[in-house]
């Protein structure tokens, strides 16, 4: 068996259990990290975020320096000046807010800061659309940045506080975001664990301070003019840097693990041994997709699937071991890679990854419904043949491929 | 006239009823409705000399004498602009204070996002919470008047403790003399070129002063390197403000204006002594002239020399003269008296030796 049957784990702090949507896991999780600036713009469906720490701050609960900005692009500029500065910070955003602040997303890179940001991943305009798919986040994946993609409240909780350790670690120095469903996870009340002693968050990831910073003491210019000449090696610094957080991604959860009692690891298995056919995905849906494959199983198909978590840096060697030996690939992706070479931008990865055919599947567009049966009809139709690598299939599509 | 040490001793004239800086010293008499004060300047660089400014170019003198007056406690923030590629070419620094750029439209948030920094730091015993950190923006007229307006307002709305530097040479001459949002009437810039029909940019100049003023921020001033003093003074006062302060300074532009390099001061001058220009500040509120001019230079004095207005017909020049009178007027009937005095066509544009 691989990794998906999870014993109890040790666990080193006590914890309570309560519920709380997705939206007040992550907002809690910031607030237990301490961080020292907060810049953040309202944007459906993370609006929540904002709103709870915003009220954190003025309940004294967290001391932060709250700014509400006038735009999302003020957000990242924000948080990138306070980042600079020496300050822990966080923001959050989605959709049509991503692409006000996208401009400042490859600097927040370039400059090495360790920004954590927030996602309830929410589909592009137009025609406008204030619902869940993965449009937004899967525009970032050239930039640079570290992206999480998360599959519960309780996962968005615990990958917040691992984002904070990975950002400041001497050996990364990157901005994270960590993504989850908009709605599906971000409105939906679920259960999850938090410590009782908030402090042992920050005794997990305190506060390095260990980049590059503004300081009248130690007067650097940041963010210099990078001729010709000089540019191509400092970026490289930070390609290097991204290839080389797959590691610290690693310890962090197997760390965060044996102290919190629930690791992840950079992608999740699900019932991949013997596979025949495995269904990649990401997202809320990996728990249907789990259901259709054990029906699969129960039926004489040998299914397995597989849950994205990390896509930057991209775990390829991993992936290469979980699915090389499986026939067939169906990747369900959540987002459209228009005129592409495959219609699902995890598709097109995967398939560079196994280096042959995978099969090219798009659902919850716009946040379109799916569910355990519609995965299950898909999945067989790819077993059976009726559909083929390579080519462009929907699941719940009106009059779609 | 008391004695004044160091090579930047100078005067200002202000008003009897200023407060005086630390460093600010009253040292003669007041006449009528000015008095003079002395002041110094360090000798420390705080802006190194080798950046690649053009000849002519006055942003060097503003930069430095704006470190001369804050000091080193001071962050720099310079979105995208002729200052910032000239003075940080990776891996050289003409700044030897903290120094940051982050893109073109984002200085007042990046700044806002700085200043939240040090105080949460302070609060959390990072920084000495004693410690006076000045944060500036360092911007060019498009970084501010146009793709930088709503992060500037921003920051302004929200009152963070910034000093807001817009250099003003009047377009976007880092790009290659494109017009932007405090272009005059008249210019002719590479997307408002004085053509067959259109004879240059045919929009005013927006007001920034005036609209940074209206958010209510304590303190709002226009300076001029050419009047070095009041550009300092007007440093030193925006340092002290308990909240955002915008300084408006004009800035002659070689390429850009078009005019031969010695003449980067003088035009300068020119556009102070012919009422294109006033220095003034709005001190919570109150407005004052700070460079009064009792008798004005015709505004050809200044359009004269520069290769962008060479094509304005006297017709067009005297619109340009009218549009000043009236502007002058209404500053008069603001302070309640004539500071800035009328036209003498008997003043020479450039009085013989200079």
């Amino acid at each position: 068996m691989t990794a998906q049957v999870l014993a109890p784990k040790e666990r080193k702090v006590a914890q309570r259990r309560i519920a709380l949507t997705g939206n007040h896991a992550v907002a809690l999780a910031v607030k237990m990290c301490r961080p020292e600036v907060i810049a953040a713009y309202p944007i459906t469906p993370q609006t929540p975020v904002v709103e709870r720490l915003a009220e954190y701050v003025n309940n004294g609960e967290l001391d932060a320096e709250y700014i509400p900005v006038e735009s999302e692009h003020s957000a990242m500029s924000a948080v990138i000046g306070a980042s600079a500065m020496g300050a822990r910070t966080f923001t959050e955003t989605a959709s049509q807010g991503l692409g006000h602040m996208y401009e400042n997303l490859p600097i927040a890179v370039g400059l090495r800061l360790p920004i954590v940001m927030g996602m309830a991943v929410r589909t592009y305009s137009a025609p406008i659309n204030v619902w869940g798919d993965y449009s937004d986040v899967m525009s970032m994946r050239e930039l640079g940045w570290i992206i999480y993609l998360t599959q519960t409240a309780q996962e968005a909780f615990d990958t917040v506080i691992q984002a904070y350790r990975v950002a400041e670690d001497s050996r990364v120095h990157l901005p994270v975001v960590v993504a989850y469903d908009g709605f599906w996870t971000s409105h939906v009340l679920q259960p999850l664990e938090v410590p009782e002693d908030e402090e042992e968050v920050m005794r997990f990831a305190p506060i390095t301070r260990s980049w590059v910073k503004l300081d009248v003491d130690r007067p650097v210019s940041i963010g210099a003019v990078g001729t010709p000449e000089w540019y191509w090696e400092i970026r490289w610094q930070a390609v290097e840097a991204l290839r080389g957080s797959i590691k610290v991604i690693e310890e962090v959860d197997e760390e965060f693990g044996k102290v919190f009692g629930r690791s992840y690891g950079l992608a999740v298995p699900y019932r991949l041994e013997n596979a025949e056919l495995a269904i990649v995905t990401y997202g809320s849906i990996f728990g249907l997709v789990k259901k259709a494959v054990d029906r699969l199983r129960a039926e004489g198909v040998r299914a397995g699937a597989l849950r994205l978590r990390v896509i930057r840096p991209w775990p390829r060697d991993l992936l290469r071991k979980l699915l090389g030996h499986v026939d067939k690939v169906v990747v369900i992706d959540r987002a459209i890679n228009h005129g592409g070479p495959l219609y699902g931008p995890m598709a097109v990865e995967l398939e560079a990854t196994l280096a042959r055919p995978v099969y090219n599947v798009l659902a919850t567009v716009g946040m379109r419904a799916i569910d355990t049966d519609m995965i299950y009809e898909g999945a067989l139709k790819a077993y059976r043949g009726q559909w083929v690598p390579d080519e462009v299939y929907t699941i719940g599509l009106r009059g779609g491929p | 006239m008391s004695e004044v040490k160091g090579r930047f001793a100078g005067k200002v004239y202000i008003r009897r009823t200023q407060v005086l800086l630390p460093g600010m010293k009253v040292a003669e008499e007041p006449e009528g409705q000015y008095e003079f004060v002395n002041f110094e300047l360090p000798q420390e660089e705080y802006f190194l000399p080798g950046h690649g400014l053009c000849a002519g170019c006055t942003i060097g003198v503003i930069a430095r004498h704006m470190l001369k007056a804050l000091g080193p406690d001071t962050i720099i923030v310079n979105p995208t602009g002729c200052a910032e590629v000239s003075t940080v070419v990776y891996p050289r620094t003409n700044w030897a204070v903290p120094w940051i750029h982050v893109a073109f439209g984002n200085g007042g948030s990046v700044a806002s996002g700085i200043e939240a920094a040090i105080k949460a730091l302070k609060r959390r015993g990072v920084i000495d919470p004693n410690r006076k950190i000045n944060v500036v923006v360092f911007a060019g007229d498009g970084g501010t008047a146009d793709i930088g307006f709503q992060a500037l307002s921003g920051m302004m709305e929200r009152g963070h403790k910034v000093i807001y530097v817009m250099y003003d040479n009047e377009g976007y001459m880092n790009t290659g003399i494109q017009r932007s949002g405090t272009t005059p009437l008249g210019a002719s810039a590479t997307t408002s070129p004085a053509g067959k029909k259109v004879p240059g940019n045919t929009t005013h100049k927006k007001p920034m002063a005036a609209i940074a003023a209206a958010h209510g921020i304590p303190y709002v001033a226009t300076a001029n390197p050419a009047y070095v003093h009041d550009m300092v003074y007007k440093f030193k006062k925006a340092a002290e403000a308990e909240g955002p302060a915008f300084l408006h300074i004009i800035q002659s532009c070689t390429p850009g204006w078009r005019f031969e390099p010695k003449y980067g001061i003088r035009i300068l001058e020119l556009a102070t002594e012919t009422g294109y220009w006033v220095n003034y500040e709005i001190d919570h509120g109150e407005f004052r002239v700070t460079v009064p001019v009792p008798r004005r230079k015709p505004v050809k004095c200044f359009l004269q020399l520069q290769g962008r207005f060479k094509h304005l017909t006297p017709e067009e020049v005297e619109t340009i003269q009218a549009i000043i009178d009236r502007d002058v007027e209404a500053i008069n009937k603001a302070v309640g008296r004539e500071v800035i005095g009328p036209v003498d066509p008997s003043l020479p544009c450039i009085p013989a030796g200079k």
